[in-house]
């Protein structure tokens, strides 16, 4: 951090300011995403973020993992299928295009094992009933396939000069580290002792171990039953030849995501979990050197009348007894309203005296619900806007 | 009458305060004497940032409130890694064999990509806790709260024990995932959801009801969190959402008169909003539940109100 922004800190002066813009019309920015914890409106955020800079000029494809469809209404695409499908209504004016697409984790999952092994092997893999139970059951398989299809969009975009933006929208994480970490864990979990035990139970290290390996064979049949063990075995044999390959790619994502042409951004709304949370994404993407751009806090209440809460439930209390309710009411309603931009307004000072190197930019709470194309401009504008 | 409760599991679309209500529930449980297990599963310390108290993580069952009615709310943050480790110990015996399975991977392995079995493992460990009343043993709690995942993951998180099932053929695994469905699915056990009055929350609650009827899981109560209500009737918020209202506050001027029937136009919409997704959800024909919005924040104080509240509205299976 430089001196001047210590100081700016201490003085209370205003936090840096995420220019969208400024990113969005950088030719070297090739992948935008977006994190945070659920219901700060990530998905919301992702699409105005897709939709302004395809309207800029940009060729966008905007890649979203969230299971409850809800890019596909805002977009009013219907359903959205696992390629990238042209949104139409959009500005084209300056020579943007915007496609959108879900992330189906199956599909993802069983063209990674088509696309990579003999039809014969494959037949057998997807056959597997501890593979259709991973590909479509676990929950975790959603952060592996998203970064498995945000490689190959990258890929597909490089070649045929399709897109030049690709914007993603990250799963609703059990935690903030989910997304980042899954590269990572799926390499070391894979390369791990375990997996090769059961594929060569008489091989290696483990043979040496003696008590303590037949200790491990019983523990794992009276837990899991000897079915399952087999099982596993031959989904891991059958996919073995696959492994090295997801390594390959997961590695190759990460460093993608590291690299200057990615960029996070970190979305809140101005309530505590949501800002402790954005908290941890910011330092978890600090510590791993992966560029961040900074945050995004969505559905900030303002209001254009100064009047105190106290002042106002002063009033409502003057008024109590007379005909006046849709006064009484509206007074108690600016008193509730100016309590909450209080508590918001604390908290994210809270936040920016932590963090005063966070650029942020803040999009006012809107009164209906985001649900078109016009609503996510205005969404975008409000993104951009600096006020 | 309906046999008390002794498993309530909360769900919620992320945002809607799903953690706040669970701890809520468990406050308004916590009745004289009582004791309330509330726990987490997504490894979060959303519970100890609730009450303000150090992590949970790794500390096994703390105590975490005493509430104004005189019950003693306990948390626990459940760890899929410590709960197979402890499986494997009171089972088997084996808790060194769970320490070289450690070392060797495979702890990692079973927890984090073992279809279901993550699930199976945390979910066993609020069975083996709502267990101990049942089986008189020691630290027996009188009812267990569970801040469960989200809505969108809720079907999945409570059927993967079926999933386990359709797995193992035959097999401890199976039988435990047997019997922890058998609780889940029991008269004693009820399902919550938590929501806003907002178009995406209710309509993931919706979907999460239907997903759920399949595993049989009963669905207590519908809870409607952070709800701005109004004394006023439906003409009168009409109107006054129609921004033809002229508002005479004594003491303040002409604009601010004007500036206060403008913001209240926005206000009274929304309201209106509420109510057609309040009428939404009495189509579920499910108990609802309405917390109005608190604008100070959510604090201890504010947790107890909730708890307050939440006795008020429904009959709370207190002693």
């Amino acid at each position: 951090m430089t001196s001047a922004l210590k100081s700016a800190a201490r003085a209370g002066l205003p936090v840096p300011f995420l220019d969208i813009d400024k990113i969005i019309g950088d030719r070297e920015t090739k992948i935008i995403i977006c994190c945070g914890s659920g219901g700060v409106g990530k998905t919301t955020t992702s699409a105005a973020v897709a939709l302004r800079a395809a309207e800029a000029g940009r060729k966008v494809v905007v890649l979203t993992i969230d299971p409850a469809r809800r890019l596909a209404q805002s977009l009013g695409v219907g359903e959205l299928a696992n390629t990238p499908r042209p949104v139409s209504m959009i500005d084209t004016a300056a020579g943007g295009s915007l496609d959108a697409m879900m992330l189906d984790m199956k599909n993802t999952f069983d063209d990674v094992v088509l696309a990579h092994s003999t039809p014969e092997k494959a037949a057998a893999i997807l056959q597997n009933q501890f593979y259709v139970a991973l590909s479509s059951e676990f929950s975790g398989t959603q952060e592996y396939m998203a970064m498995e299809k945000l490689g190959q969009l990258h890929t597909e975009a490089e070649a045929s000069g399709r897109w030049d933006l690709i914007v993603v929208d990250t799963p609703p994480a059990r935690s903030a580290l989910d997304f980042l970490d899954a590269p990572e864990h799926l390499s070391a979990l894979l390369d791990g002792r375990f997996l090769r035990f059961l594929l060569h139970p008489t091989r290696g290290p483990l043979r040496l171990m003696g008590a303590g390996f037949s200790m491990i064979s019983a523990a794992m049949t009276k837990i899991l039953g000897a079915q399952i063990i087999s099982d596993v075995q031959t989904f891991v044999r059958a996919f073995e030849a696959l492994f090295g390959g997801f390594r390959q790619r997961a590695t190759s994502t990460f460093e993608l995501l590291s690299s200057r042409h990615s960029t996070f951004l970190v979305v809140a709304t101005p309530q505590h979990d949501a800002l402790r949370e954005a908290e941890y994404f910011v330092d978890r993407l600090t510590e791993e050197g992966m560029p961040l751009s900074g945050m995004v806090i969505n559905r900030v209440h303002t209001c254009a009348l100064a009047i105190s809460p106290e002042r106002a439930l002063s009033l409502a209390e003057d008024l109590a007894d007379t005909s006046a309710v849709l006064e009484v009411e509206a007074l108690r309603r600016h008193a509730n309203l100016m309590r909450m931009i209080e508590t918001e307004t604390r908290m994210m000072e809270r936040f920016a005296a932590a963090r005063p190197t966070v650029a942020q930019t803040q999009v006012q709470s809107l009164p209906t619900d985001v649900t078109d194309l016009q609503a996510l401009r205005r969404v975008g504008s409000l993104l951009a806007d600096k006020d | 009458m309906t046999p008390r409760h002794t498993l309530h599991i909360v769900s919620g679309k992320g945002g809607t305060g799903k953690t706040t209500i669970a701890a809520g529930l468990a406050c308004a449980l916590a009745t004289s004497g009582r004791r309330v297990l509330l726990c987490e599963v997504e490894g979060r310390n959303g519970i100890s940032e609730l009450f303000d108290v150090q992590p949970l993580t790794g500390r096994g069952e703390r105590r975490i409130s005493r509430t104004p009615a005189g019950g003693t709310v306990y948390g626990l943050a459940i760890d899929a890694q410590d709960a197979l480790v402890e499986y494997l110990d009171t089972f088997y015996h084996l808790s060194v064999a769970g320490k070289a399975l450690d070392r060797f991977g495979a702890v990692d392995f079973a927890t984090s990509i073992a279809p279901g079995l993550r699930d199976v493992l945390l979910t066993g460990k609020v069975y083996e806790a709502v267990r101990r009343k049942i089986k008189n043993r020691p630290n027996a709690y009188d009812a267990v709260v569970l801040d469960a995942p989200p809505t969108g993951r809720i079907a999945q998180f409570l059927n993967v024990n079926l999933a386990v099932a359709g797995l193992a053929k035959v097999g401890p695994i199976r039988s435990q995932a047997d019997s922890i469905m058998r609780l889940l699915r029991s008269a004693t056990t009820a399902l919550h959801f938590v929501t806003l009055l907002e178009d995406m929350p209710v309509t993931e609650t919706e979907e999460a009801v239907a997903a759920v009827q399949p595993t049989r899981i009963r669905i207590g109560m519908v809870i409607e969190n952070m709800a701005t209500p109004s004394p006023l009737d439906n003409d009168q918020l009409q109107t006054a959402a129609s921004g033809s209202v002229i508002l005479k506050v004594p003491g303040l001027t002409i604009k601010q008169n004007q500036a206060l029937a403008s913001e209240f136009a926005i206000e009274a919409a929304r309201t209106l909003q509420e109510q057609q997704r309040h009428d939404r959800l009495t189509a579920l024909s499910l108990p609802l539940v309405q917390i109005p919005f608190d604008p100070g924040g959510i604090d201890e104080g504010a947790i107890f109100a909730i708890a307050e509240q939440l006795t008020d509205q429904i009959a709370l299976e207190a002693a």
